[in-house]
C-alpha cells in the first residue's frame, strides 16, 4: 500500500517537473525566430569575461582604454565613470593622475559666462565631448552617440555584437543602395547600413606595451574595455564570491553536524 | 557563559568574570521584577513548545524573518546614497553600483534578497495551502500572513521603480493603466496616485516614500505576524494537533534545523550576488527612464508574471484587473471555502493533485505573461487562470464529498511516513 502510494507521488511529480520543463522549450524555438528578425549572425568570441568564473585581461583594457581616449571619445561618452574608476584597470593612483591631468574637464564659468576649463582630478567623471544633446545631434545627423557606461549589458548580442560592428565595414556591393544619407556599408547594422563611420585604422592607437595595433586587436581591446566599463567589479565579485562560496559551503557542513548532533535523541 | 559551569576548576579560578555575572544577574532581576523581559523570551523563543515532526516546509518563516533583516539593513545602506529625484535617480544609482565602497554588493544584495523573499514567501504560502495551515483556529495567522503578502508585493513593486530605468519607468506607467482601467474613477485615481498622466517627477518621489514606508510597516505586520502564530503554536504536517509529549522546545532544536536550511539560502545568496547577477536585473533597465521610446517588451519581474499573464489572457483591461486581483483576494477566503474538516493534504489525495495542478496553472500564467504574444498561449492562459479559480471555488469547497478518505492518524508519532 505505501509503496503504491510512494509511486503515485513519484509519478505525480515527474508528470508535474516534466509539464512545467516542457514549456520553455516550447519558447526556446520562437525566441529564435525573434532574434531572426533583428540582427544577423555575427561571430561568436570565447571572451575571458564570460561566463560564472570569468575575469578580464586587464592589459587588453588598458589598451582599450586607448583605444577609447583616443578614436570613441571624440563623439561617445561613458557618462558614469569618473578617472578613479580607471584604478580597476589595475593601474595604481598616481597612474590614474597622470591620465587625469592629460584632460581638460569644465568647471563652471567666469563673469562672462565663459566655461572654465580645469585639469581633471581623479573624482570627475569622463567629459562629454559635445555640450548638450542638442550639438551632438547636430554632429551626428540628428543621433546622439550611444553612451557606453554599460554597453555591453544593454546591446542585444552584447560584445560580440560590437566587434562585429567594427569589424563589419564592407565596399558596397553594386546595385545597393542608401536609405538614409551619409551612411556607411556595414554588414551586421541594421538594414547593413550604420551612421558611424569606420572609427579604427591600422596603427591608429600607439600602444605602450607594444602590441601590434591591427584593427582587429584595437577591436579586441576596446569590445573588452567597453565589456569592463559596464561591469567594472566582476574582477573582484568573483574573486570574493570564490572564497565567500567555500566559507558558507563549509558553514553549511558545520551546521548540518550542529544539527544533527542536537537532534541524536529525537525519537523520529 | 553557560559552557563555563561544565568546568567547575575554571569558574572558580575566575573570580572576576562571576562577580561581573552577579551584577549582570542583579539588573536582569530588576528588568524582570519590572517587566518579564527574560522569562517572556525563554517561554516564547527558547521553550516554545514546537511539534517534533515538522518538515523543511515550516523553516521558511524563520528564512523570510532574516531576509527582511537583510533587506532593511542593505535598503537603509542604499538610501543614504540614492537621489529620488527624475534628474538623479538613476545616475545616483550609478555612484552606488560603481562608486560608492562595496555598494555594488551591497545593491546585489538587495537585489538578489527581494527575489528570494518573493520565492520563499510563495513557498510558505504553498505550505500553508498543502497542510491547510489555515484552518481555525489559525484563520488570523493566515490573514496577517496574506497582508504580509500583499505589501510586500507593493514594497517590491514600488523598489523597482526607484533606479529610474526603462523598465522602471515602464512598469509604473504598466500599473497606473491597470488601474486607469477601473470605470468611472480609474482615470482620475491615477491622476491623484501618480501626480500626473504619466509617471513624473511626482510620482518617483511617492514611490520612494512608499518603498521606505513599507519596508518599516512590515516589521510591525511580521509581529502581529508572530503574536498569532504563538498563540496558537505550529502546525504540522499531519495536521493533527501534538500532544504536550509530541512537542519539543524551538531551542536548541528548530535553531539548530533553522540555522541549517538558513545557511543553504545563504549559499544560494552568494551565488546569486556573486556570480548570477545577471539573472537579478534585465538589461533594459540600465538604460535610463525614456517616456519617449517604449520597450519592445515590457514584462514585470518573475514574482509578478503570473499576475501580468491575467491581465493579458482578459480581452477586457478591467476585467484583467478583477481576476488579477481576485486571485489575491480569493485566498482570504481560503478558510471558509475549505469545508473538509481534514488538514493536511496528506490525507486528502484527490485535492492534492487539485494543488499540484493549481501550481502548474499558475506557473503556466507565467509563461503567459512573458509570452504573451501567441493566441495558442493566450488560450492556454485562459484555461490555467478558469482551473485557478475553479479550484478555489469548487474543488476546494466540494471535493471533501468525493475524496478518497484516508485515515488520519491519531497521534505525531503514529506517522511512519516521512514527508
Ligand atoms: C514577511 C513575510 C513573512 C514572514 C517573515 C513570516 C514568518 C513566519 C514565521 C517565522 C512562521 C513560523 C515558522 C514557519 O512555520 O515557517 C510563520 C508561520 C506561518 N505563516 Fe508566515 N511569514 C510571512 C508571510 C506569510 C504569508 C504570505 C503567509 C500566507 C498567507 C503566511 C502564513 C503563515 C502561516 C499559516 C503560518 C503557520 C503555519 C503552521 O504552523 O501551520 N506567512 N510565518
Amino acid at each position: 500500500m505505501a509503496r503504491k502510494e510512494k509511486r503515485i507521488k513519484w509519478l505525480l511529480f515527474g508528470a508535474f517537473s516534466g509539464l512545467i520543463g516542457i514549456q520553455p522549450l516550447a519558447y526556446a524555438h520562437n525566441d529564435a525566430g525573434n532574434q531572426d528578425g533583428k540582427s544577423q549572425d555575427y561571430p561568436k568570441y570565447q571572451w575571458r569575461f564570460s561566463g560564472p568564473f570569468g575575469t578580464y585581461d586587464l592589459a587588453s583594457v588598458q589598451r582599450g582604454y586607448a583605444v577609447y581616449r583616443q578614436v570613441c571619445s571624440s563623439c561617445h561618452t561613458i557618462q558614469h565613470m569618473t578617472y578613479g574608476d580607471l584604478m580597476g584597470m589595475g593601474l595604481n593612483a598616481e597612474q590614474v593622475q597622470d591620465i587625469a591631468e592629460q584632460d581638460q574637464v569644465p568647471d563652471g564659468q567666469d563673469a562672462q559666462g565663459k566655461t572654465i576649463y580645469r585639469k581633471a582630478r581623479l573624482s570627475d567623471h569622463f567629459p562629454a565631448p559635445y555640450m548638450n544633446d542638442a550639438a551632438a545631434k547636430a554632429a551626428n545627423m540628428g543621433h546622439v552617440p550611444l553612451d557606453f557606461s554599460r554597453l555591453t549589458l544593454t546591446v542585444p548580442g552584447g560584445a560580440d555584437y560590437i566587434m562585429a560592428i567594427l569589424l563589419g565595414y564592407r565596399e558596397k556591393p553594386a546595385g545597393f543602395h542608401f536609405d538614409h544619407m551619409n551612411h556607411y556599408y556595414n554588414l551586421y547594422a541594421k538594414d547593413k547600413q550604420i551612421g558611424m563611420k569606420p572609427p579604427l585604422q591600422a596603427n591608429q592607437v600607439r600602444y605602450m606595451d607594444g602590441t601590434k595595433a591591427t584593427i582587429e586587436q584595437e577591436a579586441r581591446d576596446v569590445t573588452t574595455f567597453l565589456s569592463w566599463t559596464a561591469q567594472p567589479h566582476l574582477i573582484e565579485r568573483h574573486r570574493i564570491g570564490v572564497r565567500i562560496l567555500f566559507y558558507s559551503l563549509f558553514m553549511v557542513i558545520l551546521v548540518y553536524l550542529v544539527k544533527r548532533k542536537v537532534w541524536f535523541n529525537v525519537r523520529k | 557563559m553557560m559552557w563555563l559551569k561544565k568546568h567547575p576548576s575554571e569558574s572558580e579560578a575566575e573570580q572576576a568574570p562571576a562577580q561581573q555575572n552577579s551584577s549582570a544577574k542583579n539588573l536582569k532581576n530588576w528588568i524582570e521584577y519590572r517587566y518579564p523581559l527574560f522569562s517572556t523570551l525563554t517561554q516564547q523563543y527558547q521553550k516554545f513548545p514546537m511539534p517534533r515532526n515538522v518538515n523543511v516546509w515550516w523553516t521558511f518563516g524563520a528564512v523570510l524573518s532574516v531576509i527582511l533583516i537583510l533587506m532593511l539593513i542593505t535598503g537603509i545602506f542604499l538610501s543614504l546614497g540614492y537621489i529620488p529625484t527624475v534628474e538623479q535617480a538613476f545616475s545616483s544609482v550609478e555612484v552606488i553600483d560603481r562608486q560608492m565602497p562595496s555598494g555594488w554588493l551591497i545593491r546585489s544584495m538587495h537585489m538578489a534578497g527581494s527575489n528570494l523573499f518573493l520565492a520563499f514567501l510563495y513557498l510558505h504560502l504553498f505550505r500553508g495551502l498543502y497542510y491547510g495551515s489555515y484552518k481555525a483556529p489559525r484563520e488570523l495567522l493566515w490573514f496577517s500572513g496574506l497582508i504580509l503578502l500583499l505589501m510586500i508585493m507593493v514594497t517590491a513593486f514600488a523598489g523597482y521603480v526607484l533606479p529610474w530605468g526603462q523598465m522602471s519607468y515602464w512598469a509604473a506607467n504598466v500599473g497606473g493603466q491597470a488601474i486607469a482601467a477601473i470605470p468611472w474613477v480609474g482615470e482620475g485615481l491615477t491622476r491623484w496616485i501618480m501626480g500626473g498622466d504619466a509617471p513624473n517627477a511626482i510620482t518617483l518621489h511617492r514611490y520612494f516614500v512608499l518603498h521606505f514606508v513599507m519596508a518599516f510597516t512590515i516589521i510591525g505586520v511580521v509581529f502581529a505576524h508572530i503574536l498569532f502564530l504563538h498563540h496558537v503554536k505550529s502546525g504540522n504536517p499531519t495536521g493533527v494537533e501534538p500532544k504536550k509529549e509530541e512537542t519539543i522546545h524551538f531551542h536548541p532544536y528548530y535553531t539548530a534545523k533553522d540555522g541549517f536550511v538558513l545557511a543553504i539560502v545563504a549559499v544560494i545568496m552568494i551565488l546569486l550576488v556573486f556570480f548570477f547577477q545577471d539573472w537579478l536585473t534585465s538589461p533594459e533597465n540600465y538604460m535610463p527612464a525614456n517616456p519617449l521610446e517604449t520597450p519592445e517588451n515590457i514584462a514585470p519581474e518573475w514574482y509578478f508574471l503570473p499576475f501580468y499573464g491575467m491581465l493579458q489572457v482578459i480581452p477586457f483591461k478591467f476585467g484583467g484587473l478583477l481576476f488579477a486581483a481576485g486571485s489575491l483576494l480569493l485566498l482570504f477566503l481560503v478558510p471558509w471555502l475549505d469545508r473538509s474538516p481534514i488538514r493536511s493534504s496528506r490525507y486528502r489525495p484527490l485535492y492534492r493533485i487539485s494543488l499540484f495542478l493549481l501550481v502548474l496553472a499558475f506557473v503556466t500564467l507565467g509563461f503567459v505573461g512573458k509570452y504573451h504574444s501567441q493566441i495558442i498561449l493566450i488560450w492556454a492562459g485562459r484555461f490555467a487562470l478558469f482551473y485557478y479559480y475553479l479550484h478555489f471555488l469548487v474543488i476546494l469547497p466540494f471535493s471533501n464529498r468525493f475524496e478518497l478518505h484516508r485515515s488520519v492518524p491519531q497521534a505525531l508519532t503514529n506517522v511512519a511516513e516521512k514527508d
